[in-house]
């Protein structure tokens, strides 16, 4: 059962379905395991980024294609819940589910163009063509200031059942008051986790497996007998709305959506990093590198923000351990790792077994 | 020893005379309808504007199509050359501008001195520094990052941001998180009147250094030896590799070269935006990729053509319907691509 449920895909290396294993348990546990508002959300933001980065793994690991849009999708699907939830005097579902199937719509659609446009030229083009368009996109999404709010963003509240104040039931659960944040919680871990197997599912399928065959050998996959254009196009497709299904989920926790937190080439960025650093092509590379990468974002900078305040008195040094220039480290981590570790955590781990 | 060049090389002009080229190939066929672009636009947007305002906007695309086409002239020349695509172009650009600032802040006296020689000269200077620190690191930036990486261009493309990415935060480690104030010089502050119409002045210097560069590229591509070297390599670089030329130590002065321009664009953008930030050359990237495509990967005068009609798209755009200034770009993208999907003029291999 559980290999079915993993689509036959295992960990195959001892310490990896260790680190699985303890990542699932710490996610699916959080809200009773560690208390505070900090910790809840660093995990919440862990499982939506396990799914943003699988996602667009699924593009550049398993397709070889390389766009930097995928944050565009992430936020239809965050403005999408957002505004239609923000419009509302009386959020509820209804409303909601309306925003995210209005949002996925236009994800489908915009996908496609842009896939049809672009995905007949090389990987280089596509790349840049991709980046302009999000760019543009971005800066769209905060001009029309009355309909996303702008540069600001929007805050809105969520129906009945999701909002703090609801507590179903008097007594606590294993000492945590059950309410509706718990719920909330619960909907991203298992929405996340619905997600992460499904893409797990899509690419050890017939279908994956073409798609890999292109990554590997376009040509080849082509004189198969493969129309390649249709597989990219649809591994475009389904990308992104995975993509949107992960940035309504996140919208769904911060009942907020901005563009600096949704839309901004910084999320790019990390989706990037957390794809090299985990391991691409490997689905249990995101859930790695995401759980590492976010956990260094909330609490590295903290460890920096101390060793900066040591160094005083050095100049350049302490600059540069500054808690703000963490991406500096993390940009020398990332270069260095597509040198040498090209594989990732995941690839690393899998190879050891290999050999040993 | 000159008189024995001068004399052969006469003796091989009339030789090729006395000779008429009876199996010469047919002179490709200029393809002229691109360059019409650009002032097919411009006339078109005429009854749309009152003269004054015509004129301002054309002036103001103008001067911003230059500074753009100074960086992305490096870009697609590396590209069309090396087939590397550098994410990473823009962190010349900032790189650039930082530079500048090592002299045009300390200088300061001779900026707001109202000489246009004081000004210049110092405007110069810094420039010039700019250059041959990007040229430098441009050089660099070949030798480690991109050399290792050839023929792959999803390392390329994850590297080159990588690269950009460091450079970025290692210009706040130096430089302060900060976005820095740079005034213009005095002497260049203002407009001048055509007529009715206001035309800022340093919008004229910047279209006269982009005219100069661009007609200095043209010059050094299609009338000098190493000229003849490039574009043989952009068409065939194994070629001239096995006729013997060192198509590496090309392909680095054109990667030094095309990042010296970056650094100079940077120099002219940052004192046409005033402010310099961090950030700066990865905002311009997305308008020079545009541009690049816009032009067709490679060719420098696709990359002069692309870049005056999207800055003049743009300002007409941004007269006209604010709220769309940026997507306008993505559709005139879009437009082109239409029309001819490998850019107006294509080079080198696609």
């Amino acid at each position: 059962m559980p290999i079915r449920l993993l689509s036959g895909d295992l960990p195959r290396s001892r310490p990896l379905s260790g680190a699985l294993l303890l990542i699932a348990l710490g996610l699916a546990l959080a809200p009773f395991l560690f208390s505070g508002a900090r910790p809840l959300n660093t995990a919440a933001t862990i499982c939506v980024y396990v799914v943003l980065v699988a996602s667009y793994d699924l593009l550049l690991g398993y397709t070889g294609i390389v766009s930097f849009a995928h944050t565009m999708f992430y936020g239809i699907g965050a403005y999408g819940v957002g505004i239609a939830l923000a419009s509302s005097d009386e959020p509820g579902w209804a409303i909601m589910l309306a925003g995210l199937a209005l949002a996925l719509l236009l994800t489908v659609v915009l996908a496609l163009v842009i896939g049809l446009f672009a995905l007949r030229v090389r990987a280089i083009f596509y790349a840049m063509i991709t980046l302009a368009v999000a760019a543009s996109f971005g800066v769209l999404a905060s001009q029309l200031s009355d309909f996303t709010g702008g540069e600001d963003g929007r805050t809105f509240s969520v129906p009945a059942l999701l909002s703090p104040g609801f507590t179903p039931l008097e007594h606590a659960v294993f000492g945590r008051v059950v309410d509706g944040r718990l719920i909330t919680y619960y909907i991203v871990f298992f929405g996340s986790l619905l997600l992460f197997l499904f893409l797990l599912r899509l690419v050890n399928s017939p279908f994956g497996r073409v798609l890999q065959a292109i990554r590997e050998n376009e040509f080849r996959a082509e004189a198969l007998g493969y129309r390649t254009v249709v597989y990219r196009v649809l591994a475009n497709v389904l990308a992104a709305v995975v993509a949107a299904l992960a940035g309504a989920l996140m919208a769904l926790w911060l009942r907020y959506v901005g563009p600096k937190t949704m839309l901004g080439f910084e999320v790019m960025t990390d989706i990037l990093l957390i794809v090299v650093i985990g391991g691409m092509g490997t689905m249990y590379g995101a859930v790695i590198g995401a759980f590492l990468f976010i956990l260094a974002q909330n609490y590295l900078k903290t460890l920096m923000g101390q060793a900066s305040d040591a160094l005083a008195g050095v100049p350049m040094l302490a600059a540069a351990v500054h808690p703000d220039r963490w991406m500096l480290w993390l940009g020398v981590l990332f270069v260095l790792s597509v040198y040498f570790f090209p594989i990732g955590i995941v690839g690393k781990l899998r190879l050891r077994r290999l050999r040993g | 020893m000159t008189q024995l060049d001068t004399r052969s090389d006469a003796s091989a002009t009339v030789v090729r005379r006395a000779a008429p080229p009876a199996t010469a190939l047919p002179a490709a066929r200029r393809d002229v309808v691109p360059l019409l672009l650009a002032p097919i636009l411009a006339l078109a947007m005429l009854p749309l504007l009152s003269l004054p305002t015509w004129i301002t906007l054309t002036a103001a695309g103008l001067a911003m199509g230059m500074m753009i086409f100074l960086v992305a002239s490096g870009l697609t020349l590396v590209f069309g050359l090396m087939n590397v695509l550098n994410f990473g172009h823009g962190a010349f650009v900032t790189v650039g501008a930082y530079t500048a600032t090592l002299v045009l802040l300390p200088m300061r006296g001779s900026l707001d001195a109202d000489s246009l020689g004081a000004n210049l000269g110092a405007l110069g200077l810094a420039a010039l520094l700019a250059m041959a620190v990007t040229a430098l690191l441009g050089w660099a930036f070949e030798r480690v990052v991109i050399m290792p990486v050839y023929g792959q261009h999803l390392k390329q493309i994850l590297i080159t941001m990588g690269g950009m990415i460091v450079s970025e935060q290692l210009i706040n480690v130096i430089w302060g998180a900060e976005a820095i104030p740079l005034p213009l010089p005095a002497a260049l502050r203002g407009a001048i009147f055509l007529g009715d119409a206001p035309v800022e002045k340093y919008r004229l210097l910047a279209v006269a250094v982009g005219m100069l560069v661009f007609a200095a590229m043209v010059m050094t591509l299609n009338r000098s030896r190493i000229g003849l070297l490039i574009r043989a390599g952009v068409e065939n670089g194994d070629m001239v590799e096995s006729l013997g030329y060192r198509i590496r130590r090309l392909f680095v002065g054109v990667f030094a070269a095309g990042s010296a321009l970056a650094g100079l664009g940077g120099v002219m953008w940052g004192l046409y935006k005033e402010t310099l930030s961090a950030s700066m050359g990865s905002d311009l990237l997305v308008t020079v990729f545009i541009v690049v495509i816009v032009g067709g990967l490679g060719s420098v005068e696709g990359c002069f053509i692309g870049a005056v009609l999207m800055a003049l798209v743009q300002n007409y755009a941004g007269f006209l319907a604010p709220k769309l200034n940026l997507v306008s770009n993505v559709a005139l993208m879009i437009l082109i691509l239409l029309w001819r999907p490998a850019g107006v003029y294509t080079k080198g291999k696609l």
